[in-house]
C-alpha cells in the first residue's frame, strides 16, 4: 500500500508541475507566519478574498501566455496590449450600460487583431517571437503615449460590476479567471488544438511532417493570448472605472505572466506543461505581493525582490530541465551506467 | 541446440530474400518514372526510375549524397520533383505537401526519430489526425487503436498506448514508429538508417516487424548503409551514385564487392593506409588506471605515441563518454590520469588542450564547427593567445595547415558553412593541428562524409600518427576499426571489453562488444566459438 | 585530392567595358556595400532635403551629438548580440545614471570625479550580475535583464518618487554638451563625439582581435567553442559587462545634452538593439560588426531627426522603432535563408 502512494508521489513529482505545488505549499506557509508574526491576518475572508481578485488580471494573461510559451513562442506585447483595451473599453463604453457589448466587441476585435499580426509576423516573415512581440508592442506603446496623457473612458455601472460584484462569496471577477483557467486547461487536454500545440512547440518539425499546420496552430495561440491580455484590459477598466495608458506597465505584466508560467513548471522552450501550473504560480506571485504590502514592504525592495525570485525561479527551473535532457541523452545511448538503473531510454541518433 | 537454433535462423533468413511468389506477375504498387530534382539550377537527382511491388522489400543504397533521401523526400511530398511522375496502385500521384503523401499511404521513418519524447504513444501515433467525440478528443478510442496495432506488430515485448514516449528504450520507440506508419493505412513504408541506434538482437525484431508488413502486403523501401542487412531482408537493390541511377539488381544475383563496385565506381581493395609497425611505437603518451565517472567504470588504458588506438563497441558503450572524459569535457571523477608519466587532472577542454590533446567530436556541425565564420576563423577557434604581433605568423600558419590537410576551398574568408562534409571536416582536423598536439581523439571520423573522401581523412589520419602523434579513433564501422587501428579495444557498458590485436575479425569484436555468443556476422565463427552442446 | 592554391584577387577586368559591364561592376560594389550604409545615404539626402541646415558642420555636428549616445548604445548592444544574448536593461541603467548623478552631485562640481567613479562602478555590478545570472545560472538573458529593468526602474522610483531630485554640475554636463572649441571651419568638436569616437575605436580593436572572434564563436555555436577550449562563460560576461558600460557612458553624456529626467532611458534598449541589427548583427549571434551598429545608430537618428521635422509626435519614435526593428530581422532572416 505504502509502495503504490510512493510510488504515486514519485510520479508526481516527477511531472512538470509537481513541483510549483510544493512550492505553492512552501510559500503559504512562509507568507502565513511572516504575516502573522507581524501582527498581520493572512488567512481572513477579506485577504484571501483580496489576493483572489488581484490574481485575476495577471491570471488571464498568464493564461493566455501558457499557451503561447507552451508552442514554443512567446508574447512580450501583453503588456501595452492590456493597456490599449483597458482605453478603446473605456472609451467606447463612454460610462453608458447600452454601449457595454460593444465596447467588449471592440476591446475583443482588438485583440484579435494584434494575436493575428504578432502570429502572421512569427510565422510568415520568420522573426523570432522575441523581437515581433517586442516590436508590436512598441508601435502599440508609440501610439498608446502619443495619444494619451492619462486615464480617459469611462465605464458604464453594469459593467463596473464585473470588478466589484460578486456571486455569493465569490466576486464575479474570480469567476471570470476561473473560467479562463478551465477553458484554457479544457483547450489543452481535450482537443485537437491542444495536442497540436504540444507537438509544435516540442518539435516543429517532427508536428510539419506529421501533416500538423504548423503555422495555423501559433497564429492561434497567438490570437488567444492577445485575447486574454485584451480581456484583462477590459477587467482593468472595469475595476478603475476608466481606461488607463499605464496600467499595463505598471503591473509589468509581460515578465511576471512569464515569470508565472515558468514558475508553474512549463517548459520555457515548449512542448511541456499546462495551464494549472502557472495557476499555481501566479497564487505564488499573489501571496507574496500580499506579504509585501501587509509588511509595508517599499516599492523598491517589492521590485527588486520580484527580480529576483523570478531569476531564481527560473534558474531552479533550469537546472532541472537540463538535468532532465542530459538524462534523456544517456539513455538514449542505451547506456548501463554502472550499478545504476535500468536502460531507459530517449530518442534519437545514438552515439 | 545452439546448431538447430542456427540453422533455423540460417533458414530464416534465406527466406527472406527470396520474392514471395505474388510479386514477380503483379503490377508494382509503386512506380517512380523518370524523376528529377533541380535545387538553384544544381540537378541532384537525374532521371531515376525505381519500382516496388507490394509486400516486397526494396533496399537502395549509395554514398552519402548520392541522392537517396532527396529521392524519398520527393516520394513522401517534402518536395516536388523537378521532372517525373509518382504512381501509386496505377494512379498518378502529385504532393506539394507530406499530408498528402501520408494521404496517398506514403510513410517514412526517419533516422531520427520523428516523436515528440514529452507525449504519450497513442498522441504520437494520432498527431495530426486525432480522433474525436464531436469537439473532444477521444483519448480512449485512440488509445485502443494504438493498443491494437502495437500489439500486432510486437506481440512479445508489450508497449503501453499510455507510456510517455522518450521513457522507451530506442527500439521500442521505432516500434512505435512504424505503428504510427501503419495506423496511416501506409501502403508503402519507407526507412531510413532504422538499424543506426539497435543492437543486435534488436536488429531481429526489426527484421521481424518488416515481415510483418511484408504480410500485409505493404510496399518496404529499405535505405540503408549496413549492405550485410541489405543482403539479408532485401529481394532487389537499387543503386544510387551522384544523383543518378546504377542498376536495380535482385540482391541474390549480386556480392556484396559488387555493390560498393556499382556505388563508389572503383575497386576499393585498398581500403586503409598502411599499420604502424608496432617496435617503432613511442614511449607511453596517456595512461589510464581505474578511471571511472558516472558512466565509465574502471578503464585502464596505454596509448603510445604513435599509434592508433581504436574504440569499437556498440551504441552506448561508452565511447564517446570516454573520449570526453580523456578530454575534460565530462571529466574523471576516479582512477588515475598520467600524461607523459605524470599525474594530472583534466577537468575542462582548455586544461585539455593547454595539455596537448585535441579532440574531433563526433558532430562537426554542432559540436566542432562554427558554420558561419570563415575557414580561417575556424581554424584558429583552438588557438588561444593569438595576438597581433603573431597574426602575420597565423596567417602563413592559417595556410600551411589548410594545405597540410589538403582542404578545397574557395578562399580562407569563405564560411565553413559552405564546403563539403568531408571538407569541413578537414577544417576540424586543421583547426586541431595548429594547437600541435600531442594526442588526438577522433570520434567518428569519417561520418557522414562519403567514400572518395574517407580515404584522405584515412591518410591524414596515419600521417598523424607517424609522425609521432598518439591517436585514439572511435568508430562504429567495423571494417574502418579493423583496417586504421594498431590496436583495437571494445568497450562494453562503460566499461572496456578487452583488447584486440591488429587485423581481428569483425567477429571477434562484436564478441567483446556484446559478451554474447550466437551474434550473425558474415564471417564465418571462428572454430571453437561454436563447440557441440 | 587536388588543392587550391591560396586564391588571387582577381585582377579588374581590362578588356571590353562596355556600359552594360561598368553598370554590373556598379551594381557588384553596391551590393556589397552594407545595406545599413546605402539607407544613411538615402537619409542624409533626404533630410538635406527637408533642412539646409543638415549638411553645414554645425548642423551635422549637432547631428552627431544627438546620435553619439545611440551609437555607444549600440556597440554595446553588438557585443551581446554577437555573442547570443539579449541586454535589455540598459535604457534604465541609463536612466539610474542619471538619477544617481544628480542625487549624488547635487550640482557641486568637486563631487564629479568620485560621481563618475561610483557610476562605473554600479555598471560593473549591474553587468557582472547579468553575466552571472545568464552563464553560471543560465537563466535566459531576457529574463536576466527584463528583470533587472525591473529592478533598476524600481530603484529610480525609489529615489525619484517620479521628480529626480539633486542636480547635475555644471562640468558634468559639459561632457554632453560642450566640446572643443576654436577649432577651425567647424568651431567644436562634441566632447561627446569624441568620446563615441575613442569608445568606438576600442571597440573595433576588440572586435578585430581574438576576442571579437571568440565572441562570435560562441555566438555562432557555443558548444563548438566551449570543445575548442575557449571560456564562453568568461566571453558572455565580459560582452554585458561592455554593454552596461556604454550605458553608463550613454547615461553621462545624456545627462548633460538632455537634462535630468526619469524617463531619459526609456526605450533605449530597443533602439540599441534596432541599431545593432540594422548594421547587419544576426539576431542570436555569430555575425555583425561594430561599425555596421554604429551605421545603424546614425540611421536611426536620422530618421527620428526627420519625423521631427515633420513635426511627428516624439512618442511616434517608438512606434517606428518597434516597426524597423521587425523589418530589420525578417529582412536579415530572408537574406540568412537565401544566402
Amino acid at each position: 500500500m505504502t509502495g503504490t502512494v510512493k510510488n504515486a508521489f514519485g510520479t508526481f513529482a516527477r511531472t512538470t508541475s509537481g513541483p510549483v505545488y510544493l512550492v505553492l505549499v512552501v510559500v503559504f506557509v512562509i507568507c502565513f507566519t511572516v504575516v502573522t508574526i507581524d501582527g498581520g491576518t493572512f488567512l481572513s475572508v477579506d485577504n484571501v478574498r483580496e489576493m483572489l481578485v488581484n490574481s485575476v488580471a495577471l491570471g488571464i494573461v498568464a493564461a493566455g501566455q501558457t499557451l503561447v510559451i507552451l508552442g514554443a513562442s512567446l508574447d512580450l506585447s501583453v503588456a501595452y496590449v492590456i493597456s490599449l483595451s483597458s482605453l478603446i473599453g473605456a472609451e467606447t463604453m463612454d460610462g453608458e450600460n447600452s454601449r457595454m457589448m460593444l465596447g467588449i466587441g471592440a476591446v475583443l476585435l482588438f485583440g484579435l487583431g494584434v494575436g493575428l499580426v504578432n502570429g502572421l509576423i512569427i510565422t510568415k516573415l520568420r522573426v523570432n517571437a522575441f523581437i515581433a512581440t517586442l516590436g508590436v508592442g512598441l508601435v502599440i506603446r508609440g501610439y498608446i503615449e502619443a495619444n494619451y496623457a492619462g486615464p480617459a473612458g469611462r465605464t458604464g455601472d453594469d459593467f463596473r460590476k464585473l470588478g466589484f460584484e460578486s456571486w455569493g462569496p465569490i466576486p464575479l471577477s474570480v469567476i471570470l479567471l476561473a473560467l479562463v483557467v478551465a477553458g484554457v486547461w479544457f483547450l489543452l487536454r481535450y482537443t485537437g488544438f491542444g495536442n497540436r500545440l504540444y507537438a509544435v512547440g516540442g518539435d516543429e518539425q517532427v508536428a510539419k511532417l506529421s501533416g500538423v499546420r504548423t503555422h495555423r496552430v501559433i497564429i492561434t495561440a497567438h490570437v488567444l493570448c492577445a485575447l486574454a491580455a485584451a480581456l484583462t484590459g477590459l477587467f482593468l477598466a472595469s475595476r478603475l472605472g476608466a481606461g488607463s495608458p499605464l496600467v499595463g506597465q505598471e503591473a509589468t505584466y509581460d515578465l511576471q505572466s512569464i515569470a508565472a508560467v515558468v514558475l508553474g513548471g512549463t517548459y520555457l522552450l515548449g512542448g511541456r506543461g499546462g495551464v494549472l501550473g502557472t495557476i499555481a504560480g501566479v497564487f505564488i506571485l499573489a501571496m507574496l505581493d500580499n506579504t509585501f504590502d501587509q509588511l509595508e514592504v517599499n516599492s523598491f525592495a517589492k521590485d527588486v525582490a520580484r527580480g529576483l525570485i523570478i531569476i531564481a525561479a527560473v534558474a531552479a527551473y533550469s537546472v532541472r530541465w537540463s538535468k532532465r535532457r542530459r538524462r534523456q541523452e544517456i539513455a538514449a545511448e542505451g547506456g548501463l551506467p554502472p550499478g545504476g538503473e535500468p536502460a531507459v531510454a530517449g530518442g534519437g541518433v545514438a552515439r | 541446440m545452439n546448431a538447430d537454433s542456427e540453422a533455423n535462423g540460417e533458414a530464416k533468413r534465406e527466406d527472406r530474400a527470396a520474392p514471395p511468389a505474388s510479386t514477380s506477375t503483379k503490377e508494382p504498387l509503386l512506380e517512380m518514372r523518370g524523376i528529377s530534382k533541380e535545387f538553384l539550377g544544381v540537378r541532384v537527382l537525374d532521371k531515376i526510375d525505381l519500382d516496388c511491388h507490394a509486400g516486397e522489400v526494396h533496399a537502395i543504397v549509395g554514398e552519402n549524397g548520392a541522392g537517396k533521401s532527396t529521392l524519398m523526400k520527393i516520394l513522401v511530398g517534402a518536395y516536388e520533383p523537378t521532372e517525373g511522375e509518382i504512381r501509386i496502385a496505377g494512379e498518378v500521384q502529385s504532393f506539394s505537401h507530406p499530408l498528402q503523401g501520408q494521404h496517398a499511404g506514403v510513410a517514412i521513418i526517419y533516422q531520427e526519430f520523428n516523436l515528440l519524447p514529452d507525449r504519450t504513444v497513442a498522441e504520437n501515433i494520432f498527431l495530426g489526425r486525432e480522433l474525436r467525440r464531436g469537439m473532444i478528443l477521444d483519448r480512449g478510442e485512440m488509445e485502443a487503436r494504438s493498443a491494437e496495432i502495437l500489439d500486432q506488430l510486437s506481440p512479445d515485448e508489450k508497449i503501453s498506448p499510455r507510456s510517455q514516449v522518450g521513457r522507451l528504450p530506442v527500439d521500442r520507440q521505432q516500434t512505435v514508429e512504424i505503428a504510427k506508419a501503419l495506423s496511416l493505412d501506409a501502403r508503402i513504408v519507407i526507412m531510413d538508417e532504422p538499424t543506426a541506434a539497435l543492437a543486435g538482437h534488436e536488429v531481429e525484431r526489426l527484421f521481424e516487424q518488416i515481415e510483418r508488413l511484408k504480410e500485409r502486403g505493404i510496399a518496404v523501401l529499405y535505405i540503408s548503409h549496413r549492405l550485410k542487412e541489405v543482403f539479408e531482408i532485401a529481394e532487389r537493390t537499387t543503386v544510387l551514385k551522384d544523383g543518378q541511377l546504377v542498376d536495380t539488381v535482385p540482391t541474390s544475383s549480386v556480392t556484396s564487392p559488387e555493390l560498393v563496385r556499382m556505388m563508389v565506381g572503383r575497386e576499393l581493395d585498398q581500403y586503409f593506409p598502411p599499420r604502424g609497425d608496432p617496435e617503432k611505437r613511442g614511449p607511453v603518451k596517456l595512461r589510464l588506471r581505474g578511471a571511472g565517472n558516472d558512466l565509465l567504470e574502471g578503464i585502464d588504458l596505454d596509448v603510445h605515441a604513435g599509434e592508433i588506438l581504436g574504440i569499437a563497441g556498440l551504441q552506448g558503450s561508452g565511447r564517446t563518454e570516454l573520449a570526453r572524459a580523456m578530454f575534460g569535457a565530462d571529466p574523471f571523477e576516479r582512477g588515475a590520469l598520467e600524461l607523459d608519466g605524470k599525474e594530472r587532472e583534466i577537468r575542462s577542454p582548455r586544461k585539455a588542450i593547454a595539455a596537448g590533446i585535441g579532440f574531433v567530436t563526433e558532430d562537426r556541425k554542432s559540436e566542432g564547427l562554427a558554420l558561419a565564420q570563415s575557414v580561417r576563423d575556424n581554424v584558429a577557434l583552438a588557438w588561444r593567445g593569438l595576438t597581433r604581433a603573431l597574426r602575420r605568423e597565423h596567417v602563413l600558419k592559417t595556410s600551411e595547415l589548410v594545405e597540410a590537410v589538403e582542404l578545397r576551398y574557395r578562399s580562407l574568408g569563405q564560411e565553413v558553412r559552405f564546403l563539403s562534409g568531408g571538407n569541413q571536416q578537414k577544417v576540424v582536423l586543421a583547426k586541431w593541428l595548429a594547437t600541435e598536439p600531442q594526442l588526438v581523439i577522433f570520434d567518428e571520423p569519417t561520418r557522414g562524409i562519403d567514400v572518395g573522401a574517407k580515404a584522405g581523412i584515412h591518410d591524414l589520419i596515419r600521417g598523424l600518427a607517424n609522425e609521432g602523434v598518439a591517436v585514439v579513433m572511435i568508430s562504429s564501422e567495423l571494417p574502418e576499426a579493423i583496417g586504421m587501428s594498431d590496436r583495437i579495444i571494445v568497450m562494453r557498458h562503460g566499461r572496456i571489453a578487452g583488447e584486440l590485436p591488429p587485423g581481428s575479425t569483425e567477429a571477434e569484436i562484436m564478441f567483446l562488444a556484446t559478451g554474447e555468443r550466437d551474434i550473425a556476422t558474415e564471417e564465418p565463427a571462428a572454430p571453437d566459438a561454436e563447440g557441440p552442446r | 585530392m587536388s588543392t587550391q592554391p591560396a586564391p588571387v584577387p582577381e585582377p579588374p577586368a581590362e578588356a571590353g567595358r562596355s556600359p552594360s559591364d561598368l553598370l554590373r561592376t556598379a551594381f557588384g560594389v553596391l551590393k556589397s556595400i552594407p545595406i545599413v550604409w546605402l539607407l544613411l545615404i538615402v537619409m542624409f539626402v533626404w533630410i538635406a532635403n527637408a533642412d539646409a541646415n543638415f549638411l553645414t558642420p554645425s548642423g551635422f555636428l549637432l547631428y552627431l551629438k544627438r546620435a553619439a549616445p545611440l551609437a555607444i548604445l549600440a556597440i554595446g548592444a553588438y557585443f551581446v548580440l554577437a555573442s547570443g544574448e539579449f541586454d535589455l536593461s540598459v535604457g534604465s541603467l541609463v536612466t539610474v545614471v542619471v538619477v544617481v548623478a544628480a542625487r549624488l552631485s547635487d550640482g557641486d562640481p568637486s563631487n564629479t570625479v568620485p560621481v563618475l567613479l561610483v557610476l562605473f562602478a554600479i555598471g560593473l555590478a549591474v553587468g557582472l550580475f547579468n553575466g552571472f545570472c545568464t552563464t553560471i545560472l543560465r537563466v535566459p538573458s531576457f529574463i536576466v535583464t527584463l528583470a533587472m529593468l525591473l529592478m533598476l526602474s524600481g530603484a529610480v522610483f525609489l529615489w525619484t518618487g517620479g521628480a529626480p531630485r539633486g542636480a547635475l554640475a555644471d562640468n558634468f554636463r559639459s561632457i554632453g554638451r560642450d566640446g572643443v572649441e576654436g577649432v577651425p571651419w567647424i568651431d567644436q568638436i562634441p566632447y561627446s563625439v569624441i568620446l563615441l569616437v575613442a569608445f568606438a575605436g576600442t571597440a573595433m580593436w576588440l572586435a578585430r582581435g581574438g576576442f571579437g572572434r571568440r565572441v562570435l564563436a560562441v555566438g555562432d555555436n557555443d558548444r563548438a567553442a566551449a570543445l575548442s577550449g575557449i571560456a564562453v562563460h568568461r566571453v558572455r560576461i565580459a560582452t554585458f559587462v561592455i554593454s552596461a558600460m556604454s550605458a553608463v557612458l550613454a547615461g553621462i553624456i545624456l545627462g548633460g545634452f538632455a537634462g535630468v529626467t526619469a524617463q531619459v532611458g526609456i526605450g533605449l534598449e530597443f533602439e540599441a538593439i534596432t541599431a545593432a541589427v540594422l548594421g547587419g548583427t544576426l539576431l542570436g549571434g555569430g555575425r555583425g560588426s561594430v561599425n555596421g551598429a554604429i551605421g545603424g545608430a546614425l540611421v536611426l537618428t536620422a530618421l527620428f531627426m526627420l519625423l521631427n521635422l515633420y513635426a511627428v509626435d516624439r512618442a511616434l519614435e517608438q512606434t517606428f522603432t518597434g516597426i524597423i526593428i521587425v523589418a530589420a530581422v525578417a529582412f536579415t532572416a530572408f537574406r540568412e535563408r537565401a544566402g
